[in-house]
This record gives C-alpha cells, structure tokens and sequence, in this order.
C-alpha cells in the first residue's frame, strides 16, 4: 500500500481514533468499561492475527499466552501484594508469557497445519488443567482474587486500555509491513519457496511467536489488574481463545487493524444483544458466519470494496 | 475388583470415544476437513432423541431413530452451510480455505449450541436407554446399558469397515480419499462422493451422541469438550487413518479411566493429553498416520 496516507483506511482510522478520544466525554463509566475490556480483546486479536493471518500458521492457543501472562501477574500479586509495585507484576507477566511462547513455538513450529492447530489448542487444556488442579496458588475453578487494581476510575482504565491498544497496534502494524512481515506473509503461502530464497523462516516465525506473545501476556496482565480477578473463563478458556479468532476473521485477515476492529464490533454485539438472554450468542455467530461465507476479506474487505479481489 | 471396574467401564468409554472419533476421521480422510461443529452434531442428535423419548413421550426406539435423523440433518446442513460454499468460493485462496472450514463449522457448532440451550436450556439430559438394569460381572455392578452401548459402537464400526472395503460405493470413497482426481477420471462424482461420506457422518455421530446421552448424559455444555477430544484422539492415532483412530481411542479411553480410578477423578484428562503433546514431539503425523 503505498500510497497508505491517502488511502480510505486511514481517514477511517484517524476518525475512530478521534471518535475514541473524546468519547469519555459523552458515556457513562458503563460504556467505558466494556470500551476498555473491548480494547484489550482488540489487543489479543491482533496478536493472534500476527501469527496466524501472517506466518499463516492457525494458532489455537491464544489463551495460553494471555493466561500465562494474566495469572503471573496477578498471583505475583496476590502473595507479594504492597511490596511489589503493580507494574513489575504486569512486567513479569508479560516476560512470563514471552518464555511461555518459546516453550510452546519450539515443538510447535516443528508440525504444521492441523497438528499445529492441535499442539496449541493442547496447550491450553494443560494450563486450565494445572489451574484447577493448583487451586492452593491459582485460586482454581473460583478465580484468583487480586488486591490491587490500577485505578478505581473509569476514565482513566478508559485511557491506558486505549492508549496501550493504539501503541500495540501501531507497533503491530507496523511490523506486518516491514521486511519481517512480508517474509511471514511469503512463507505462509509458500514455505519452501521461501526457504529457497534464504530466508530463515522457522526462525522468522519464532519472532511473530514472542512478539504475538509478548502483547498478548501484556494485555492479559493489564485486563487482570483492570478486573480485580483472574478466573479461567476470562482468560484461557477455549471459548475465549474462539472469539478471539473470530473477532480476527472477522475483521479481515492480515490487516492487524481489521482484527481491533473485529474485537470491539463482537464484544459490542455480545453487549448490545445481552437483553434477548440465549440469543445474543447465537445471532452474533449467525453474523460471524454470514460475513466469513459472503465477505472472506471481513470487514475492512468490505470497506475497501472488494479491492483485493 | 478395581482391576475389573476399570477394564469395563474403560472398555464402555473407549468403544464411545472409538465411534465418535471414526466420523471424524473419515471425513478429514476423504475431503481434508476438520469438522470443529462435531461435538455439536453429537449433542444435537442426543438432545433430539432426549426431547422425543423424554419430553413428547416417544418411547425409546422411536426416540433413538428422531436423534439419528437429527444426526444426518445436522451433518448435511454442516455440509451445506459452512463447508460447500468455501471449497466451491472462488474468492477464497485455495491455501486459506482450511482455516475459513476451522472457523466457519466453528461457528456453525456455536450456532447449534446456543440454539440447543434456547431450546432446551443448558441442564444435563439423559436420553432413556434403550436397555434397563444392572448386572454382575467378576463382582463389579455395571449397567447393562453400558454393554449395550460397547456392543452397538463396535457393530455400526464393523458395518462401516464392511461398507468401505466390500462395497462399490465405499470402495468409490475410499478410492477418493487416496486421489480425489484419479476418482473423477474413472467417471464417479466428486460431489456425490462427499453427500455419501457426509451421510455416513451424520449416521455415526447420530448414533455416538445418543449413545453418549444414554451413558453420560449431555448438556451444551459438552459440545466444545466432545469437538476437543475427538480431535485429540484423532491426532494420537494419526489423521485419516481409522485403525488408528480406533487404537488411539482405547488408549485414551483407559487412560483416563485409569486415572480417575486410581489417582483422582480431578486429574482425568492429564496423562491423556501429556501423552498426546509426547507423541505430538516425537511423531508428529500421529501414532499410524501417513504423510
């Protein structure tokens, strides 16, 4: 995309951006706080689209990075509570999830396609199984309670979930566009081509993995210390990990800002439709799954028109 | 007395965990798709044959043949909706189509959940067994629905191995499973190959989730577990190949039997999944799978 500033893309974003801006002005603290739990989930789609819509690899596991990162901060802070500042913890979680992401891409990157898929959703059963089974330190199927909590304020959980959503982003956008994305992009649709041009790409791919990991065990980090809790059904359940890819296709694959998009359009949905009870599940799959069928290129798809195509 | 509880019940399992993993096998073998609304499908058909046995006072036997029926709509609606479309899209890169089946029967298996828990809330359901009572084998109680559950998988298993290896038709799928190409040079249909296997699916999860309600009972709670396990199983014994599956499912089955006898029922599904990422490290295509 080269001529990117004039492009529709980026008038659409500046105006979101300016919408978001000044929006605490105009909500309730309500609004705000699905807006904040919407940006982190922006943050784990855009993540998991880094690896997948670009190394082409379906990860499945997106939860174990955001569990790995979540709950070592937040039990870091339950025992150590006053002496250990807030940000050491959400730094270790982060760190912890990055280690996390090694442990897992090492074997996983040796297998691919459904065996991938499979390793990494594996990953997940063990973490949720080691939670509950560990329910002395992870607080079990109950939740892990976490003394301390960033800011009691909306406003301001409001704009460090923002902030840190559009740092992410811009950080993510732009590596899908730098020399490192392209090679992901390239050996994602041909990797022996790719590996015949000289390019490492198990190597490549082992960075979208910590980098993917390392957003992902932050956001997880600062969602917990925005909640008060950790709980499994928050963080690494399979479910969670399912909306997370769904947001992303959603979206629009390989456009990292299409999954942002993807993210707070399903938690807003999800919100919006809470009064029909059951339903609201059900018709927002229903879209999902019209989209994905009648719009493969997503939502930015749509907006650009088909020009891809 | 242990040694017989765990050889029986995990012998009941196995066979159950050997049946619903057998479709799902088959239909990644002939047309390379991993059908993630499995677990769904099984639900759907158990909770359909609990609400006519159950609910509308059917009787067992009719109620098992609705939850059947149940089974083949949901696997050609699966078919239909969420998979043809995609291998037939011209829009969509060949290379991208696998991971647009993953989320499309995602959503379609959340879609039949959630429509399942409207309909009929999320509270467990047991679908009325077929056979009543309890029996005495090498002093362990156990109830006879549990053979007869073991006995009904390894029969409708035996038919499909007859089906696909002694008959034309399933000689014609087999065949497509191996060079989808060579299939239609000799003349036969591609597409009424897969509304065969798509058939033989419905039929085999059908008769897995009834099953599955009359052992354990279901809710829609089970839906993403069922999908889960089948897969896992799938995998240990190596995609597309049903011996292997087979295998892998006792292997599994008694494992987790085993554990939640012998260790605790809390760490059931632990060594099982331990076992797969090993075997995942060492032997990526699976235990008998093929490259």
């Amino acid at each position: 995309m080269p001529k990117f500033v004039s492009s529709r893309l980026f008038w659409i974003g500046l105006v979101t951006v300016i919408v978001a801006l000044v929006l605490p002005t105009y909500v309730s603290g309500y609004v705000l706080g699905l807006l904040t739990v919407a940006y982190y989930t922006a943050v784990f789609a855009m993540s998991w689209d880094l690896l997948f819509g670009f190394a082409g690899e379906v990860n499945f596991g997106p939860t174990f990075l955001i569990g790995v990162g979540a709950y070592t901060a937040g039990i870091l802070d339950a025992h150590f509570s006053p002496g250990l500042s807030i940000w050491l913890c959400i730094a270790a979680g982060a760190l912890a999830a990055v280690v996390g992401g090694v442990v897992l891409a090492l074997p996983a990157l040796r297998v691919s396609g459904p065996y991938f898929g499979l390793t990494t959703l594996v990953a997940v059963l063990m973490l949720q199984n080691f939670i509950v089974v560990a329910a002395g330190l992870t607080g079990g199927e109950i939740g892990l309670a976490v003394p301390d909590v960033i800011s009691i304020d909306a406003k301001t959980n409001y704009w460090i979930a923002l902030g840190f959503m559009l740092v992410s982003g811009a950080i993510l956008f732009g590596l899908s566009r730098s020399a490192i994305g392209l090679i992901l992009q390239a050996s994602g649709q041909d990797k022996i081509q790719a590996g015949a041009l000289g390019f490492n790409v198990t190597k490549h791919k082992l960075a979208a993995f910590v980098v993917s990991a390392f957003f992902s065990g932050l956001a997880g980090a600062l969602m917990v210390f925005y909640m008060g809790t950790a709980s499994v059904s928050t963080f690494v359940d399979v479910g969670v990990g399912v909306q997370i890819i769904i947001a992303a296709v959603l979206g629009g694959r390989r456009t990292v800002i299409g999954a942002a998009i993807g993210a707070i359009f399903l938690i807003g949905m999800g919100e919006l439709l809470r009064p029909l009870g059951e339903l609201a599940t059900l018709i927002v799959s229903v879209i999902a799954l019209v989209v994905i069928l009648f719009f493969p290129d997503g939502f930015l798809g749509m907006i650009r028109g088909g020009a891809k195509a | 007395m242990l040694f017989w509880q765990i050889l029986i019940d995990g012998f009941a399992i196995s066979a159950l965990y050997a049946l619903g993993a057998t479709g799902f096998t088959l239909i990644f073998g002939v047309s390379g798709v991993l059908n993630l609304s499995h677990g769904a499908i099984m639900v759907g058909a158990a909770v359909a044959a609990w609400a006519a046995a159950s609910e509308f006072g059917v009787g067992p036997y009719t109620g098992a043949l609705i939850g059947i029926i149940a089974g083949f709509i949901l696997a050609f609606a699966t078919y239909f909706i969420a998979v043809r479309p995609i291998q037939r899209s011209k829009v969509i890169a060949e290379s991208e189509k696998e991971i647009f089946i993953l989320t499309a029967t995602l959503l379609w298996g959340i879609i039949i959940q959630e429509a399942i828990a409207y309909l009929f809330t999320n509270n467990a359901k047991t679908v009325l067994p077929i056979v009543d009572g309890v029996t005495t084998w090498f002093g362990v109680r156990t109830p006879k629905n549990e053979y007869f559950t073991a006995v009904v998988c390894w029969v409708a298993i035996g038919l499909l191995w007859f089906l696909v290896n002694r008959t034309r038709r399933g000689k014609a799928v087999m065949a497509a499973s191996m060079n989808p190409r060579g299939v239609t040079l000799l003349g036969i249909e591609l597409s009424s190959i897969y509304l065969t296997v798509w058939a033989i699916y419905g039929l085999l999860a059908g008769v897995a989730g009834i099953l599955l309600g009359m052992f354990l009972g279901v809710s829609s709670y089970s839906v993403g577990p069922l999908t889960a396990s089948a897969f896992s199983i799938v995998v240990l014994g190596g995609l597309g190949s049903v011996s292997g599956s087979l295998i892998a499912a006792y292997v599994v089955g008694y494992l987790e039997t085993g554990t939640a006898y012998l260790i605790s029922p809390a760490y059931r599904t632990i060594p099982a999944l331990l076992l797969l990422v090993i075997v995942m490290y060492l032997r990526p295509q699976g235990l008998f799978g093929r490259r």
